[in-house]
């Protein structure tokens, strides 16, 4: 029983970091994630707290390049299969991207 | 978004309509003679006779060469463009040059640039022009591909020449692009082409290559070009057009009055018809050893006399 417990406060302790942003429990940097998937973003619109450290997660074979829309955030340089891309969005906003090889691919972080 | 279908069955017997779909515009070679903006099509066995005899000149497209790619269906495209430059060294009829319309590398290394520029000392041709695909632009918006390949006679990279009678335009749609947008060529580029064709009689055959397709092919995928439209309006009043594309690494056309469109296949890998797959990524549901049947060359002939181009596609099998 004990286990099942700490497996609980192990999660709603998770969860509080997401909420808390930069100045969570542990002093870390929330994360959330976005795949690329069969030339797509996954999740396509993805809402996180001010300062939470976005990172994708490029699962296809064909390269892909995050980048942003009216250039607000740092572009990643190409990923090739499996390689990731990281940036920290730090203020509140609605930040449009897409990949510049596809540009058809598109996605957004709002961030609150 | 295309509706999933999650049943392993239906995956199996999807996987095997996709393939004999794209066996069949694998297919042997094909000789397309273009006469007033209608195409005929001759099987490339016929060609020994008089069709070829006639041509003043040729010349070849080769495309998608994607230098740096290493996975399914083909870790060595080395050797696949290697084989295709052989092919066109073997013609008896040697090409006046070679077209590449883009992406010659992958990711735009350097070290891929420079194996690139070897393997094509192997082509029996004077001289190579090219284009460059979004795969060539990456992080310096092309200047390194520029810097290795540009013709350099406008800032924007695209350029123009004639050749025995016919005018020639390389066009650049991999640059600016815009998110949910297409190709496109922009404001800058679409006045210079207005001006370059102004002086033409409307007697010149007029052949123009770039590397994104300059007419919807399949705007799912991202397929076109956003102001294509706007350039073939420059176009409609010449008796020939030829538009040459890659980018989609299979052969698809269209006729449109007197303008037709070609997209070339790949010497690197093929890539799924239209809407046959979840997306357009590596098509690696094909059978083993058959990877040369989905890729090739395409010769273009300039036919004397009658200001029409015949185009034959031969794949490296």
């Amino acid at each position: 029983m004990s286990g099942a417990r700490a497996w609980w406060r192990a999660l709603a302790l998770g969860v509080a970091a997401l909420g808390a942003g930069p100045a969570g429990a542990a002093g870390k940097v929330a994360e959330a994630k976005v795949e690329i998937k069969h030339f797509a973003f996954m999740p396509e619109a993805l809402t996180v707290a001010a300062g939470t450290r976005v990172v994708w997660t490029n699962r296809d074979d064909e390269p892909h390049i995050v980048v942003s829309a009216g250039n607000r955030f740092a572009s990643s340089k190409a990923m090739d299969t499996d390689d990731t891309y990281a940036t920290v969005f730090d203020k509140p906003g609605t930040y449009a991207y897409f990949c510049s090889i596809h540009p058809h691919m598109v996605g957004t972080i709002i961030v609150r | 978004m295309s509706d999933h279908d999650d049943n392993h069955d239906h995956d199996a017997v999807r996987g095997r309509r996709q393939f004999l779909q794209c066996m069949a515009w694998a297919g042997a070679g094909t000789l397309w003679l273009m006469k007033g903006g209608v195409l005929q099509a001759h099987a490339l066995d016929g060609l020994a006779g008089g069709e070829a005899a006639d041509a003043s000149f040729s010349f070849v497209q080769i495309s998608d060469s994607h230098i740096g790619f290493h996975k399914e269906p083909n870790p060595d495209v080395v050797a696949t463009l290697r084989a295709s430059l052989a092919k066109i060294n073997a013609r008896s009829s040697k090409p006046d040059f070679l077209l590449h319309t883009g992406d010659l590398t992958h990711l735009s290394k350097a070290e891929e640039f420079d194996t690139l520029s070897g393997v094509m000392q192997e082509a029996k041709a004077p001289q190579t022009f090219y284009v460059p695909g979004e795969h060539d632009v990456i992080g310096d918006n092309g200047a390194e591909f520029f810097r290795r390949f540009g013709q350099k006679q406008q800032g924007g990279g695209w350029y123009s020449f004639d050749h025995r009678g016919v005018h020639f335009v390389g066009l650049i749609n991999v640059l600016n692009l815009k998110a949910g947008g297409f190709g496109s060529l922009g404001a800058d580029q679409l006045a210079w082409l207005k001006q370059d064709l102004a002086g033409l009689s409307a007697e010149t055959p007029v052949v123009v290559f770039a590397h994104m397709p300059l007419w919807t092919v399949y705007p799912q995928w991202g397929w076109g070009t956003d102001d294509s439209a706007e350039a073939m309006s420059y176009l409609r009043r010449f008796g020939s057009v030829s538009v040459l594309n890659g980018h989609i690494h299979q052969i698809q056309q269209k006729v449109e009055g007197k303008i037709t469109f070609y997209t070339a296949r790949s010497t690197a890998y093929p890539q799924p018809a239209p809407g046959k797959a979840d997306a357009p990524g590596p098509l690696k549901d094909i059978k083993p050893g058959s990877l040369q049947t989905y890729l090739g060359v395409r010769e273009v002939r300039h036919v004397r006399g009658k200001q029409a181009l015949a185009v034959t596609e031969e794949v490296l099998a």
